[in-house]
């Protein structure tokens, strides 16, 4: 390819140089991270670093304010937010590593790949560091805990009741979930899958497609889009996550098929509200994000000082939540999913 | 280079009195044809297979779905023309989007009309730092904007940050915009429709227009012939940049959210579509209205694999397999051409 040019090549040379280094600073510093709190503690002050799947996505924002109110509460001396602007499987690890060097004592991680982010928390655990996995689970070898939002079967179970009182118990359903490689949402469609084939309230459901939006906008946009193509009998879409149900409401609401085809799954009750006014949802779930990242704050603290090891049976008190009990396969369960409807939707800001 | 439809005005083909070609030769020749044969093929055997591929609310989504790529494949086309690439548009459109929910919660009040050219303006200026670096410091178009793509996003990451706007948050009236149609035209598909026919027209018939071609074919010459050379690159920029912001504010209009990675990745669809459509990479031919169907086939085999229940993973194998036909076709064809014209003037002379 030429280009329009007249410079001496010495000159261009320095530009491209300048503008490519100039690009690589800046995007270093884009996929870098808002940082708060002072620095590693190396005087015994014990420091925890929170690492979402990816930083500027609201949902992970109430997580993180609540995981810092945690942190302070339980005593850490500083904490911080570290982490990519990407959700890719691979993004986390240059993070995991920076931190294993600064000594942090505690790293809350939610994983983009269970497996993926495995030999660099094996590191940091050998440098002494704690690890606590919340939101999205890593491979259990990695982590001391995992502080799950409620139980998965629970989050899989409500949204199939939800959505089988909104399509009258029976029809097509199809899942729009994020990533195909997402644990949290693979597990959720696993337990709905299963309990799909063994109750038999739900003979008459059937789950005709699982497609992925990739917590992308405009990609789920698409994707619900092709849903309703695809399948003209489709009576109802669950989407367990917050993006994807955002987007799927979107077009089902400036769509033919607005009140015609149910839809139900995990949203933020801000980004869902006018979608409920409007009539286009009439109920989905969450939990309390801001309480996942408080527990995970505390479970932390825990761990760094001994009090617990992460054992069946240990106990912590999570400050304000009051006593938590790590269950089967080093599980803490943060609380029960609650139920967004228009009355009781105007309650929560978040 | 291909030589068809594209360098000088209207009679580009030195015809001999007895090959004057007929109205069928010249629509064989057209460089849009492979594309828009692709495109009538896809759609009337998807519609075979899926009825509900062209119902009322199926073609009303292809349109949209296609809108917004359009726009932005029309403003890479003037610069691709040029011999240049912008990379950063993607970037632009993120920015412009984010400003366009920022403005509406600012003030909720203000006309419609108001917003769409703060926005188009907003994309301009974005545009115009890409032209006025690339003609000034003369640093190749590929690496300023992919520059500029990273320092575009990072603005809008470090002004966003974790904050989205939704389209609860903006005017019924301007969301409507994506929902409305007009004689089964969606309203922003229309607007799509007169900025392709608009910069068409431009490109076509007049004589920056013909320049930024010129330029395209052969720069050194064009500086020789006197055409003002970095005024038109730079112009070729802005009009692109504006048109991105246009595009910007047609996204906020029609998606949920806008927020800090709107747009990501959108450069390599627009460059996709653009040279699917018929415009050469290394500049010098092409036209709009090709980018603009390539714009719509790319979108469209997006829904018609998912209509036909075909396994997302090949979509993007599929989108190479068109760029390199794409590529291939216009390669047999500037040979042909080239062949073609070496054969007259022999005769001729």
């Amino acid at each position: 390819m030429r280009f329009i040019h007249s410079g001496s090549t010495r000159r261009r040379a320095a530009f491209a140089a300048l503008a490519t280094s100039a690009a690589l600073v800046l995007s270093a510093c884009g996929g870098g991270a808002a940082t708060e709190g002072g620095g590693a503690g190396a005087d015994g002050e014990q420091t925890i670093t929170f690492i979402p799947k990816q930083l500027n996505n609201p949902y992970t924002d109430v997580v993180l304010g609540g995981g810092e109110d945690g942190a302070t509460e339980a005593g850490f001396a500083s904490s911080e937010v570290v982490g990519p602007l990407d959700a890719s499987a691979s993004s986390q690890v240059s993070f995991i590593n920076a931190e294993t060097q600064r000594g942090t004592n505690v790293i809350v991680i939610a994983a983009n790949d269970p497996d993926a982010v495995g030999p660099a928390l094996e590191e940091a655990r050998t440098a002494g560091a704690k690890i606590v996995a919340f939101d999205s689970d890593t491979n259990p070898d990695y982590r001391d805990l995992f502080v799950s939002q409620v139980n998965a079967k629970d989050v899989a179970l409500i949204q199939l009741e939800l959505i089988s009182k909104q399509i009258g118990g029976e029809g097509e359903i199809a899942i729009l979930s994020a990533t195909a490689n997402a644990t949290n949402q693979n597990e959720w469609i696993k337990f709905m899958e299963e309990e799909l084939a063994a109750n038999p309230e739900y003979a008459d459901i059937k789950l005709v497609a699982k497609v992925y939006g990739d917590d992308d906008d405009t990609k789920s946009f698409q994707e619900a889009q092709g849903l309703l193509q695809a399948y003209p009998n489709l009576k109802g879409i669950i989407s367990p996550t917050t993006v994807g149900i955002a987007a799927t409401a979107r077009y089902l609401s400036t769509s033919e098929y607005k009140g015609k085809v149910a839809l139900t799954g995990l949203g933020l009750p801000n980004e869902m509200r006018p979608f409920v006014e409007d009539g286009t949802v009439t109920e989905f779930a969450l939990w309390d994000p801001a309480q996942l990242g408080y527990v995970a704050a505390f479970a932390g603290k825990a761990l760094a000082d001994g009090s617990i090891t992460g054992e069946v049976g240990d106990t912590f008190e999570a400050g304000e939540l009051g006593e938590r009990e790590v269950a089967e396969g080093g599980i803490v369960l943060v609380g029960p999913p609650t139920v967004f409807t228009k009355e009781n939707i105007g309650d929560y800001d978040f | 280079m291909s030589l068809d439809g594209t360098v000088g005005a209207a009679p580009a083909h030195p015809t001999a009195p007895h090959s004057r070609p007929s109205a069928l030769a010249n629509l064989l020749r057209l460089r849009e044809l492979p594309v828009i044969l692709a495109l009538v093929v896809l759609v009337a055997v998807t519609a075979a297979l899926n009825p509900l591929f062209l119902s009322e609310q199926g073609i009303k989504d292809l349109l949209l779905n296609a809108t917004i790529l359009m726009i932005l494949a029309v403003g890479q086309t003037l610069v691709i023309i040029t011999r240049n690439i912008d990379l950063s548009v993607g970037s632009i459109l993120g920015l412009v989007a984010f400003g366009t929910g920022s403005i509406f919660v600012a003030a909720p009040n203000l006309p419609i009309i108001a917003v769409f050219v703060l926005g188009m303006l907003f994309g301009a200026v974005l545009g115009a730092l890409n032209g006025l670096l690339i003609t000034i410091a003369k640093v190749p178009a590929l690496v300023i904007t992919l520059g500029t793509l990273y320092i575009f996003r990072g603005v809008n990451n470090a002004w966003a940050g974790g904050t989205q706007y939704f389209a609860g948050d903006r005017p019924e009236a301007f969301g409507n915009l994506s929902v409305d149609t007009v004689l089964g035209f969606p309203v922003i598909t229309l607007i799509a429709v007169v900025v392709v026919a608009i910069v068409a027209v431009y490109m076509l018939g007049t004589r920056p227009g013909r320049d930024l071609y010129a330029i395209g074919s052969d720069p050194d010459a064009a500086r020789l012939f006197g055409i003002p050379v970095t005024r038109r690159v730079l112009l070729a920029f802005v009009v692109n940049g504006l048109l991105a912001g246009l595009a910007g504010v047609l996204y906020a209009s029609r998606f949920n959210s806008v927020g800090a990675t709107t747009g990501s990745g959108l450069e390599l669809d627009v460059v996709a579509a653009a040279v699917v459509g018929g415009v050469a990479i290394f500049g010098g031919s092409g036209t709009v209205v090709g980018a603009a169907i390539g714009a719509l086939l790319l979108t469209t085999i997006t829904s018609a694999l998912t209509a036909l229940r075909v396994d997302k993973f090949w979509q993007q194998a599929i989108v190479g397999i068109l760029i390199l036909a794409a590529v291939v076709i216009d390669r047999l064809a500037s040979v042909r051409a080239a062949r073609k014209l070496r054969m007259l003037e022999a005769r001729n002379v």
